[in-house]
């Protein structure tokens, strides 16, 4: 048996999820004694993949694999798990990878855990602590199955180099064509911008900014910390910014590194989707905002005044230590 | 064409979360149940469903009686009837295999869950019916036509959207988008009216395996307060963010 994480790529490069999936599992499968097997789809330079860990990679090279298709790309991840003999399967939690994973679970008749924060509390009973009740508090919940497989929350436990050498295998399973009954006719993407869902930072603005006019401000301080840029449900409400930017519980769910909300006064519903973000600032001229007391960091004041000579210092900083 | 719209009960956003029994159990003390918004979104859908296109419109839910109220409010916004799965929704895929016992005896074309309920944020019962039925299945869902049997539909995905076709029947995961929040109903004193009348049909559940199972809860360590920076200090700000919490 070895423990079998599936490294999610976009356009033939691994995304950064899967390095911290890789970490994680070169952790979990030392506690329960065993070796860290990769699956990848249509990725020809996988040796990255070595640094965190992972001892071996099964490489699918498939044209049917070419875009994402949730069926499809379960069913080879169940297959390099019965492969593998695999009792352990682990997955990241991007918009595609929890779509496939209930499909993975009950493919393999394993019990899964979603969100799951940290490494397992107990491997006999298997445990995890999970994010629930919208981030307002953890659950501890117990696989009692015979193959588990787990989702890591994003940025819940970090990137970690785990030098080492990895054995790559070309992997063929079987490609049902009943996989695809779901056909993409188009994608559209955000032009070249950092997606809430990459970004390490996310730049934040609410209604406090009085109108889509005044977006620069937000723009040009995400711009120089390479950050994605957000808003506020009202905001998106009033059309102002797009859906797609509106972050909250109804919204994105965001857990990074640093949010940093302008304008936005912190009503609940909005907090529960960014409270997963480890740092949290706030600019607002409400002393009372709600946001105060959930955030790290706070200035009080004109974010008018604020934000551009934040911006300005912010690239000096930038300038003296790249 | 017969839709089913799978409906969570969950604590009001605003409710406070506390446990009791030793932090094994939810502490229901005050707590105030919704629909689950994510589940509101699809409900409200499938009305339109109902009101352009004369779709039958059931709706479900895994949980004991203290569920009703909740079924009845989907009643009053519009839905034809109700079905009750007398069991206490614990494990994601006990969920699922219960929901997919009533989709298989209903023939329903088209099954609305939300893609996450606001409580235990598993995520994972939409596609674990598509997984035990092997139906058509689009997770992230914000917009959806039918005609006939074809299906156009919208997905969420990180950085954009990717627009789909696919056929019934179809399991989706929906969300904000399949309807805007400003179209979302409350119901009107008609509505609750006639939603007493209206069918709401208890079944046993069917055996099915508990995979997992919540053992405790935890709160949150308690934040330490905000640190105010002066307006005119910013540069104490980015000598916090670089050397004490190194995010930048």
């Amino acid at each position: 048996m070895s423990l079998l994480i599936y490294a999610e790529s976009a356009e033939g490069k691994f995304k950064k999820v899967a390095f911290e999936l890789a970490s994680y599992a070169k952790k979990v499968a030392e506690t329960l004694g065993t070796t860290v097997t990769a699956v990848t789809v249509n990725i020809s330079d996988v040796s990255e993949l070595a640094k965190y860990g992972v001892d071996k990679i099964l490489k699918v090279n498939n044209d049917k694999l070419a875009g994402f298709t949730a069926k499809a790309y379960a069913d080879v991840i169940k297959q390099a798990a019965q492969k593998e003999g695999a009792k352990v399967v682990l997955l990241s939690s991007t918009t595609d990878s929890i779509y496939l994973s209930s499909l993975v679970a009950v493919a393999l008749e394993a019990g899964f855990a979603s969100n799951v924060v940290g490494l397992p509390v107990s491997t006999s009973p298997f445990q995890v602590k999970r994010n629930a009740f919208s981030n307002k508090a953890f659950n501890i919940t117990e696989i009692n199955t015979a193959i588990k497989v787990l989702g890591l929350a994003k940025n819940s436990y970090g990137i970690f180099e785990n030098a080492g050498s990895a054995t790559e295998e070309d992997f063929n399973p079987t490609i049902d064509e009943n996989d695809f009954g779901v056909k993409v006719a188009s994608v559209e993407k955000g032009s070249g911008k950092v997606s809430i869902a990459d970004a390490d930072i996310v730049v934040s603005g609410g209604r406090g900014l009085k109108g889509p006019e005044n977006w620069g401000l937000i723009e040009n301080l995400a711009s120089v910390l390479g950050a994605a840029t957000a808003c506020s449900k009202p905001v998106s409400d009033l059309g102002w910014r797009p859906h797609s930017e509106h972050v909250g519980q109804t919204g994105k769910p965001v857990a990074t590194n640093l949010y940093i909300a302008i304008g936005i006064s912190g009503a609940i519903q909005h907090i529960a989707g960014i409270n997963s973000s480890k740092v949290k600032v706030v600019i607002n001229s409400d002393p009372e905002a709600p946001f105060f007391k959930v955030a790290d960091y706070g200035i009080v004041g004109d974010a008018f005044d604020i934000v551009p000579q934040l911006t300005e210092k912010l690239k000096a900083f930038k300038a003296q230590h790249s | 064409m017969k839709i089913l719209v799978c409906i969570s009960h969950v604590p009001d956003t605003t409710s406070k979360i506390n446990f009791s029994n030793g932090d094994s159990e939810f502490d229901t003390n005050g707590v105030q149940y919704v629909i689950n918004p994510n589940d509101e979104f699809g409900l409200t859908r499938a009305i339109w469903f109902q009101e352009q296109q004369g779709a039958n419109v059931t709706v479900v839910n895994v949980g004991g009686p203290d569920t009703e109220p909740t079924l009845r409010k989907a009643l009053a916004i519009g839905a034809n009837e109700a079905i009750r799965v007398n069991a206490n929704p614990t494990d994601g895929f006990f969920v699922a295999k219960q929901l997919a016992e009533v989709i298989k005896n209903g023939g329903y074309d088209l099954v609305i869950a939300g893609k996450e309920s606001l409580d235990y944020n598993g995520g994972m019962v939409p596609g674990m019916i598509a997984g035990i039925l092997g139906s058509n299945f689009l997770n992230s869902c914000t917009a959806i036509t039918v005609e006939g049997n074809n299906v156009n539909a919208v997905r969420e995905i990180d950085g954009g959207k990717e627009t789909v076709n696919t056929t019934l029947p179809l399991i989706i995961g929906g969300q904000k988008g399949l309807v805007e929040e400003k179209d979302l109903r409350i119901p009107n004193m008609r509505g609750i009216m006639t939603a007493r009348t209206k069918a709401l049909t208890i079944l046993e559940p069917v055996d099915a395996p508990v995979n997992t199972k919540a053992v405790k809860f935890e709160k949150p360590a308690p934040k330490s307060a905000v640190k105010l920076v002066a307006a005119d200090n910013l540069d104490e700000l980015i000598n916090l963010l670089h050397n004490e919490a190194k995010v930048i």
